[in-house]
């Protein structure tokens, strides 16, 4: 298995020109690409060094639910969850005022991207407990963030989300867990969640979990949903963690990847029901999902950008090693690197250009969020908000979608050691296939995108980012060099999605399944579109770098290389989606469940 | 209780960089990191300062074009301040040269002990920290693997072939200590954004009162002849088992006089 390097050149690539970091000044003092990098390569040092030799064990052994009811983490794991903490990495955009280092959001998503990459069992962990925080520091009460908080900022304690059960997935509105006043304020909470993610483990000394559940009298459906904090050791009067809380993991899964992070059945309210703390009011809880919803999104997209890095830099690595065949060319009788034949050369263009088009989105979309939240002037935050918002059914959906693509593709390239578990590529594979399924599965996030997303502003938003695009097309062709061969493609695939897209605002309104039946066809669309049109601009900065003189002149001349073969040979896939997209829902329905069958 | 620690500044052994055959030296273009080998020493100084409850971790460094990159790292690990002695003078300093300016910076503070690596990860000839306690006419003790403060001494368990030695030795001395002792920690977020505004005391060999004349390559005893690629290395014998593989690796190991 190769190891894990830390892609710190892409990072400043993507921090520099996609998130605009050094533009965050404004609002972040002392903020800059630079100080960044600074971090990252600490943060990278220690994901590489201590992080990634776990991924292995953390697969192979898994967390286990002893008879007692503990979850205990695979070997090593509470020893580097320690130095996790220690070194402070989770903290870093988290409030000031309680431990945080008040970075923007974008470059704790960075250091994300690393440790995910490096293992995204342990990085769930994190994950769970950042949206954890972000809930209390948008929603709790004063009392709950000083209470709560600066012990979940370093890590010492950790968080979860506690949302479905085994009537409501999908539809978070059908929940019934329980939560009834005693009168002295707190409430308890009854009830079982399913999927919890570290529900229990042994690395935090204590696990704070948000719970939706319903109050007594609230309306049925999401309008009558609340949120509680439910620790797992019910706090002392000094604010230690004090006696066990009535809430246990009652099973945990077996998976298809993810192994080391426990999947946990949850049960609330065995005995006299679990002490919960209501979040801001009563039947808000919904609500306040919705605002951690965007960085919660883009983070599991994020993680499918994590997977295909590390499983590009993997089959590059076999690539060139494993001799097979004669490459055209070869001298008779020898045994070319398999990297030399064109097909292989196919598999590896597609999975760099690619990683490169998912990052860009994913730091646009990272740095739209961070100005949205943070900006001074309110209509910059209301511009970016909106383009965050459109962006995140794009990120989460395609890019989870393009981790699964990749890591098998890192499979197909590996051949048949790929199949074999001694790689470690299958379990990138494994692990990546949950993305697409949790944090609102990718057919949701199609649904969200056209029926929500589109509509935004009377359109306008859609439209604005569609302008975007052609302004990028016209700048291509500016530029001219090695940039202008770009400008046909995504000329043509912008003109596509601007047609679609005007179908769907024609037709959606009136026929909503024929909208819904083309949903995912056109996210795909709108995801390679995006990437795209965001590789093109990456070759445009790399262009500008390299006639300034650069003295990466490798690193630029790869970066347009990546751009013009996504621009040229994986956009135009776009033209072939539009069929699906506007044939409406008739022919999906043409079939009855017993002749789908036969 | 203050300590120094030397800390060399190395190129990255994963992005080493290429031989120039002008000079035949090393291109030092590339940006340099916290040479391996000095984590420990760095640490080991950490934890002796705090176990004395008071005191400061100060670090010297010699290094081109005023590279701070190496530095940078031991001081979010916790380090207070560091003097670093920079100049074109220095190009081809030898190890004796490297001694001098180490002893001069360290001088210029009182320590009540200094730290430096046994041997450093690129250079390796292993013999600036004992030249430097000459110089500073301090003791010195070498291969340290643990190190305990005491009164006014040290007690240092000492690496030997087959076991270690305890050896006693009053404050101030140098103590060389060995790769792999302690487990240096990575640096914290906090203390990376802490180290951005930790003083680095930048001097050059006029401020130390050392004479340009003594170190660089005018100062050195030493000449670079010439310069090669290392040899390709050799692909293996392969043996293939017609029964007297036994046979055959005896021969080979033989032939070694390995065996
Ligand atoms: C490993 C793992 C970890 C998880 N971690 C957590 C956690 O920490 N906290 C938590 O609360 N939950 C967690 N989940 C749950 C996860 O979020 C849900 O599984 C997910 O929301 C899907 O719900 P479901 O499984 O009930 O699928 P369903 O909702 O039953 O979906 C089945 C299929 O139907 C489709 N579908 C459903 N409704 C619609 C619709 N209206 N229109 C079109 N298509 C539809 C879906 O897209 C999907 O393809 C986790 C799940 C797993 C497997
Ligand atoms: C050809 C050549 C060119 C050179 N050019 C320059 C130059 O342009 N500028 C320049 O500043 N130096 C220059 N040097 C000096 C060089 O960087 C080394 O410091 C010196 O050669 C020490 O040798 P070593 O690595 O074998 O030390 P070792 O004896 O193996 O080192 C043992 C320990 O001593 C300490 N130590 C050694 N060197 C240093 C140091 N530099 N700073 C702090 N602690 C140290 C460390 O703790 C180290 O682990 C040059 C050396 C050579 C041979």
């Amino acid at each position: 298995m190769t190891e894990y390097r830390a892609p710190l050149r892409d990072l400043r690539h993507a921090l520099a020109c996609f998130a605009d970091l050094d533009g965050m000044s404004d609002f972040a003092e002392g903020v800059d690409v630079d100080t960044t990098m600074g971090f990252l390569e600490e943060a990278g040092r220690f994901m590489v060094e201590v992080l990634a030799p776990l991924n292995r064990v953390g697969d192979t052994q898994g967390s286990v639910r002893n008879d007692d009811g503990s979850v205990t983490t695979p070997d090593g794991w509470v020893e580097a969850y320690r130095q996790y903490v220690e070194a402070g990495w989770g903290a870093v955009s988290f409030d000031e005022a309680y431990g945080g280092g008040g970075f923007p959001h974008t470059v704790s998503l960075a250091i994300q991207e690393m440790m995910t990459s490096a293992n995204m069992g342990f990085s769930l962990c994190p994950l769970l407990t950042q949206g954890a925080i972000e809930m209390l520091t948008h929603h709790g009460s004063e009392e709950q963030k000083e209470t709560y908080l600066p012990k979940m900022v370093t890590g010492e304690w950790a968080g979860t989300m506690n949302l479905t059960e085994p009537d409501a997935g999908s539809d978070v509105g059908a929940l019934r867990t329980r939560a009834v006043p005693v009168g002295d304020g707190t409430y308890r909470i009854s009830g079982t969640k399913i999927f919890i993610t570290y529900g229990d483990h042994d690395l935090s000394d204590n696990i704070i979990h948000l719970v939706l559940a319903r109050t007594p009298d609230a309306p049925p459906g999401t309008k009558g949903i609340s949120c509680f904090i439910v620790p797992k050791f019910v706090l002392d009067d000094d604010g230690s963690p004090g006696v066990r809380n009535d809430v246990a993991c009652v099973s945990i899964e077996h998976k298809i990847g993810i192994h080391a992070s426990p999947t946990c059945v949850m049960s609330f309210g065995e005995n006299d029901g679990a002490v919960g703390y209501l979040i801001g009011e009563e039947n808000q809880g919904m609500r306040y999902m919705f605002t951690m919803m965007n960085n919660a999104r883009l983070s599991v997209g994020l993680s499918g950008l994590s997977l295909a890095e590390r499983a590009l830099q993997q089959s590059l690595t076999y690539a060139v090693e494993r001799t097979q065949g004669r490459a055209i060319g070869a001298p008779a009788g020898a045994s070319s690197p398999i990297i030399d034949h064109p097909d292989v050369r196919r598999m590896l263009m597609s999975m760099r250009s690619k990683v490169d088009a998912m990052r860009a989105l994913l730091y646009l979309d990272a740095g739209a969020v961070d100005r949205a939240d943070r900006h001074p002037e309110a209509d910059v935050r209301v511009r970016n908000d909106e383009l965050a918002q459109l962006l995140t059914p794009i990120s989460k959906a395609w890019c989870t979608d393009l981790g699964v693509e990749l890591t098998s593709t890192a499979i197909q390239i590996h051949g048949g050691m790929g199949y074999v578990e001694e790689t470690g590529v299958a379990q990138y594979w494994r692990d990546s296939r949950i993305t697409p399924i949790y944090e609102g599965t990718n057919g949701i996030q199609a649904m969200d995108l056209v029926m929500r997303k589109l509509p935004m502003d009377g359109g306008r938003v859609i439209t604005r980012f569609l302008d975007d695009m052609s302004a990028t097309v016209a700048e291509l062709r500016r530029a001219g060099g090695p940039v202008d061969p770009l400008a046909d493609p995504l000329e043509a695939a912008v003109a596509v999605l601007a047609e679609t897209t005007g179908w769907l605002a024609e037709n959606g309104m009136g026929d909503p399944a024929a909208a819904l039946a083309g949903a995912t066809p056109y996210l795909e669309m709108m995801g390679l579109v995006t990437g795209g049109w965001l590789s093109a601009r990456s070759a445009l900065a790399a262009h500008r770098a390299l006639e300034a003189g650069t003295d990466d002149q490798d690193f630029y001349r790869a970066k347009i290389a990546s751009a013009s073969y996504f621009c040229t040979q994986e956009l135009p896939r776009a033209h072939g989606l539009r069929a699906a997209v506007t044939a409406g829902a008739e022919a999906l329905f043409a079939l009855t469940p017993s002749q789908l069958g036969s | 209780m203050n300590v120094v620690v030397c800390v060399k500044q190395i190129p990255d052994p994963a992005d080493p960089g290429e031989l120039d055959p002008e000079t035949k030296t090393l291109k030092r273009d590339s940006k340099l990191i916290l040479d391996e080998s000095d984590s420990y020493g760095v640490e080991m100084a950490l934890q002796l300062v705090d176990a004395a409850g008071e005191g400061e971790v100060t670090l010297v460094s010699m290094a081109p074009n005023n590279e701070v990159g190496g530095l940078r790292t031991a001081l979010a690990m916790g380090a207070a301040s560091a003097v670093l002695v920079s100049d074109e003078a220095l190009a081809g300093t030898d190890a004796l040269g490297t001694a001098k300016v180490l002893a001069a910076a360290i001088g210029r503070t009182s320590p009540d002990l200094v730290l430096a690596a046994t041997e450093s990860s690129d250079g390796y000839t292993g013999t600036v920290p004992a030249q430097v306690a000459e110089l500073l006419g301090l003791p010195s003790v070498t291969f340290a693997k643990e190190i305990a403060v005491d009164g006014g001494g040290v007690h240092v368990k000492r690496q030997t072939e087959d076991g270690y030695d305890s050896v006693e030795c009053p404050m101030p001395c140098l103590v060389s200590v060995t790769a792999g002792v302690v487990e240096p920690r990575y640096p914290s977020f906090k203390g990376i954004m802490a180290a951005k505004s930790k003083p680095v005391d930048e001097v050059t060999v006029a401020d130390l009162g050392i004479d340009a004349g003594s170190v660089g390559w005018a100062g050195g005893g030493q000449e670079i002849v010439g310069i090669e690629p290392a040899p390709a290395r050799e692909s293996g014998e392969v043996i293939e088992d017609e029964g007297d593989a036994h046979e055959r690796i005896v021969a080979f190991l033989d032939e070694l006089k390995v065996l």
